[in-house]
């Protein structure tokens, strides 16, 4: 029992990313559900029927919300961040040992109370991740309203105070814990992500907090926040016991206010992981490294800036829209400046294509093609068309869900020495899964462009026996949804090779030397357990020399007198 | 032509001591934050963590509470912008009327008292605080004569601690008479918003309440200073910063309705 509840940052880490591998593989089974449905609408789940609506709009939620609060936040933030992130500015523990193993466990019930919702009386929630009012405002207005929406409300209520404990643990460790010499921009860039992304977390996840409340209050004490007057469900009018001139437009802002942070926060720490991985095997130092902070940093300022842009058909005030419009392009910046970094970093080097780097250049190439529709959909005029649209689940899934993954997958690859206690991932395994992940990634995700472009719209249980015109429309995008689910199916299944990966590699893995990516960070600190002398940083990370001969040599940032100044060398 | 372009580290002045803790501000005791000020040329930076010479653990703890109550502020900006919002909008009713349904909530003069109590209770909350820190006490402490500290902090973490939940008792006196008039939760957008900033407030007093008994506990169950330290000092910065809170959003309710 100690060591279920050990305060050690390691353990905590593996806890949160054991807790994350469960969510991620939950919500990939309910995908699996939906796009088999969305198919074969007629198809009956054993154990369970047919998949009616609401079923369908409760796999959607669940979807959602686990993967975007469960995996997204927890593995990359907390379970890579604890895992790393000490060890990595040359600290023993983390600043708070204790409310770090209390934020878990409010993690974990967090999900315990998530997954316990679809087994109530009606059902899960069904209004999306984004749970919009009036439906959700109201306990009555239809299956899933109920208790489904009242667990869902506390999960997340949960998780956001558990969320904001691990980043005020995170932020104190940055800024008290690091090592003598450990300077701000010696920090590796994976420390700058997470450490943006935990300002970002303690600011945004209290708004989320305010808004539930609020929400709650209209559900169980007849305020009227977001509950309109005259609003009517299914011809009853429910605005009777809520007096006032509610708005769900105002849970908008507010959730949005927290909602768009949240999917900066789920891929700052990849941004930084895939700078330090590129560097790490193309062997050559992070192009522009301070610039690389500023735009993590400005991704993050500008990321509480542009809420509005998820709400232009909302009802937004048209010049409030330009104005996110704008904030919105502008953030194309930074992201743009840190790909050319990534470019930039590769350009012309010979790298080591090991799995960890395959999976960060397919982050780059998934960042790219993801964040190429964000300026599209950046403008209220085509927002017009594409809102809501299967072209909005591409881009959120290709740039957040595929790129967050693949950066996760790239971590796990790179890190998993410090996981297993000295073994390595099977590379032969890893290029499989690799090559089949990226190929399902993009086959899934981009043709939903087209879809999307076409008409498909979200949140929609059925594509068939709709009439009129909208129901050719719909039809005419079965084949490509064919295609979709078929590769859905390939994705998931080329999980499996990772999972018997995992599985494998932590008994029988390659026991590897202390430091197997000749990595200069000093999380590779030639020892697996906790360093014996404190910890010294004596320069930046990402310093190496490759020779015209192609002879490398790397200095880390523990190593105190090097004997060959690396600045003197000239690169070829 | 210099011989080198670039000079090497230990040739280079640093305009700061990025190992300082002191950012240049002046803002310190004019101690000597590398050495502990002994002479000694012990730098504490040269240690490793845990090492680094007294209140490093409560410098720790402050800016974790900081980050916290930086987070809690954002919690009551969201409520107080959503009462501005909810306060602006209106609607058009069926008779094609531009309808404001935004009454303003009368405030209970008791809130006055209850405000004047709460500062109190801070002053009495900063002098224990302050308390905590006399080191001829940590001196006697230290040679075992007794606990003249805890005899000094008690009497003043009592007196908040009363003080706190006098407070309480006067928002409950406030709710009832607002009962009295027929003014709930639920009645009007701008009970909504008393009603919700009062309860949410109150309850971020009864934490300070529960952090104020567990450092009344820890004065006779911790045997560790610094513990004892760390609990009065944040507890007191808490404290203080639920006043803050309060005299903001008391002068939202009594003068922004």
């Amino acid at each position: 029992m100690t060591h279920l509840f050990s305060t050690d940052h390691r353990t905590i880490g593996r806890q949160y990313l054991t807790l994350a591998l469960i969510a991620v593989i939950t919500g990939t089974l309910l995908s699996l559900l939906m796009r088999t449905h969305l198919v074969w609408p007629s198809w009956k789940l054993p154990l369970h029927g047919s998949i009616l609506p609401e079923d369908y709009l409760s796999l959607v939620t669940l979807h959602g919300t686990i993967m975007l609060f469960f995996v997204l936040t927890t593995a990359p933030q907390s379970g890579f961040g604890n895992l790393i992130l000490p060890s990595q500015i040359g600290a023993q523990h983390m600043a708070f040992p204790r409310l770090n193993a209390f934020s878990f466990w409010l993690t974990a019930l967090a999900f315990a109370v998530l997954l316990s919702s679809p087994f109530v009386y009606e059902g899960a929630a069904i209004s999306g991740w984004t749970a919009y009012p009036p439906l959700s405002a109201i306990p009555s207005a239809g299956p899933g309203q109920g208790l489904g929406m009242d667990l869902w409300l506390a999960s997340i209520a949960i998780f956001s105070i558990a969320s904001t404990i691990n980043s005020i643990n995170t932020l104190v460790t940055i800024i008290r814990l690091r090592c003598k010499g450990m300077t701000w921009d010696r920090l590796p860039l994976t420390v700058w992500g997470w450490f943006t992304a935990a300002l970002l977390s303690v600011l945004a996840f209290s708004v989320l907090l305010a808004a539930l409340l609020l929400l709650f209050c209209d559900r169980h004490a007849g305020t009227a926040f977001f509950i309109p007057p005259g609003d009517q469900v299914s011809g009853v009018i429910h605005a009777a016991g809520h007096p006032g001139n509610g708005s769900p437009l105002l849970w908008l802002h507010l959730f949005w206010f927290f909602g768009h942070p949240e999917v900066y926060i789920a891929i700052l720490p990849g941004m930084g992981l895939t700078s330090m991985v590129l560097a790490n095997f193309s062997r050559r130092p992070v192009v522009a490294y301070r610039l690389m902070i500023a735009t993590t940093l400005a991704i993050g300022v500008l990321g509480i800036l542009l809420w509005g842009h998820h709400m232009f058909v909302a009802g937004l005030n048209p010049f409030a829209s330009t104005a996110f419009s704008i904030t919105t392009l502008v953030i194309a910046l930074p992201a743009s400046a840190k790909v050319l970094s990534w470019i930039a970093t590769i350009w012309r080097s010979r790298p080591h294509y090991t799995t960890a780097m395959l999976f960060s250049l397919g982050f780059v190439s998934l960042f790219i093609t993801g964040g190429l529709s964000g300026p599209i959909l950046a403008q209220p005029i085509l927002d017009e068309y594409l809102h809501n649209t299967f072209f909005v689940v591409a881009h959120f899934h290709l740039i957040m869900a595929m790129a967050g993954v693949f950066s996760l997958f790239a971590a796990t690859y790179y890190w998993f020495p410090l996981i297993s206690r000295g073994r390595l991932l099977s590379e032969r395994l890893g290029r499989w899964h690799f090559w089949l992940t990226l190929y399902g990634a993009y086959n899934t995700f981009f043709p939903m462009h087209f879809t999307g472009l076409a008409g498909e719209p979200r949140h929609y249980a059925q594509l068939t026996q709709i009439p009129n015109a909208a129901g050719h429309l719909l039809a005419a995008t079965l084949p490509l949804n064919l295609h979709i689910t078929t590769s859905a199916f390939i994705l998931a299944a080329s999980q499996l090779i990772f999972l018997v990966n995992l599985v494998r590699s932590f008994r029988h893995g390659e026991a590897t030397p202390a430091n197997p990516w000749q990595a200069t960070t000093l999380e590779w600190y030639p020892c697996f357990n906790l360093p014996t002398e404190p910890l010294m940083a004596h320069r930046p990370p990402c310093q190496y020399i490759v020779t015209a001969s192609g002879d490398e040599s790397f200095l880390p940032q523990w190593i105190e007198d090097a004997s060959v100044d690396i600045k003197s060398i000239k690169r070829e | 032509m210099p011989s080198t372009i670039t000079p090497i580290n230990t040739e280079r002045d640093k305009k700061r001591h990025l190992d300082d803790h002191e950012g240049g501000h002046g803002r310190r005791p004019p101690t000597d934050k590398r050495t502990g000020g002994g002479g000694d040329n012990d730098n504490w930076n040269d240690r490793p963590q845990g090492r680094r010479g007294p209140r490093e653990k409560l410098s720790r703890a402050r800016l974790g509470l900081f980050f916290a109550l930086a987070g809690d502020l954002m919690f009551f900006v969201a409520i107080v912008s959503a009462f501005f919002v909810a306060q602006n909008s209106s609607h058009i009713d069926v008779y094609n009327r531009y309808v404001n349904q935004w009454l303003p909530t009368a405030i209970p003069p008791i809130l006055w008292l209850n405000t004047a109590v709460l500062i109190l209770s801070s002053v009495t909350m900063e002098v224990a605080r302050r308390s905590m820190f006399r080191e001829t006490d940590v001196m006697d402490e230290w040679l075992g004569i007794g606990k003249p500290l805890t005899r000094r902090v008690l009497p003043w973490l009592v007196a908040t601690t009363a003080l706190g939940l006098l407070f309480l008792a006067g928002q409950a006196v406030a709710w009832h008479q607002l009962n009295i008039q027929h003014v709930f939760f639920s009645s009007n957008p701008s009970s909504h918003f008393f009603y919700l900033i009062t309860y949410t407030h109150a309850i971020h007093l009864f934490l300070g309440i529960g952090a104020l008994i567990a450092a009344l506990t820890a004065l006779y169950a911790s045997r560790l200073l610094e513990t004892r330290q760390i609990l009065i000092d944040c507890t007191a910065w808490y404290w203080h910063a639920m006043g803050l809170f309060w005299i903001f959003l008391f002068a939202l309710l009594a003068f922004f309705q």
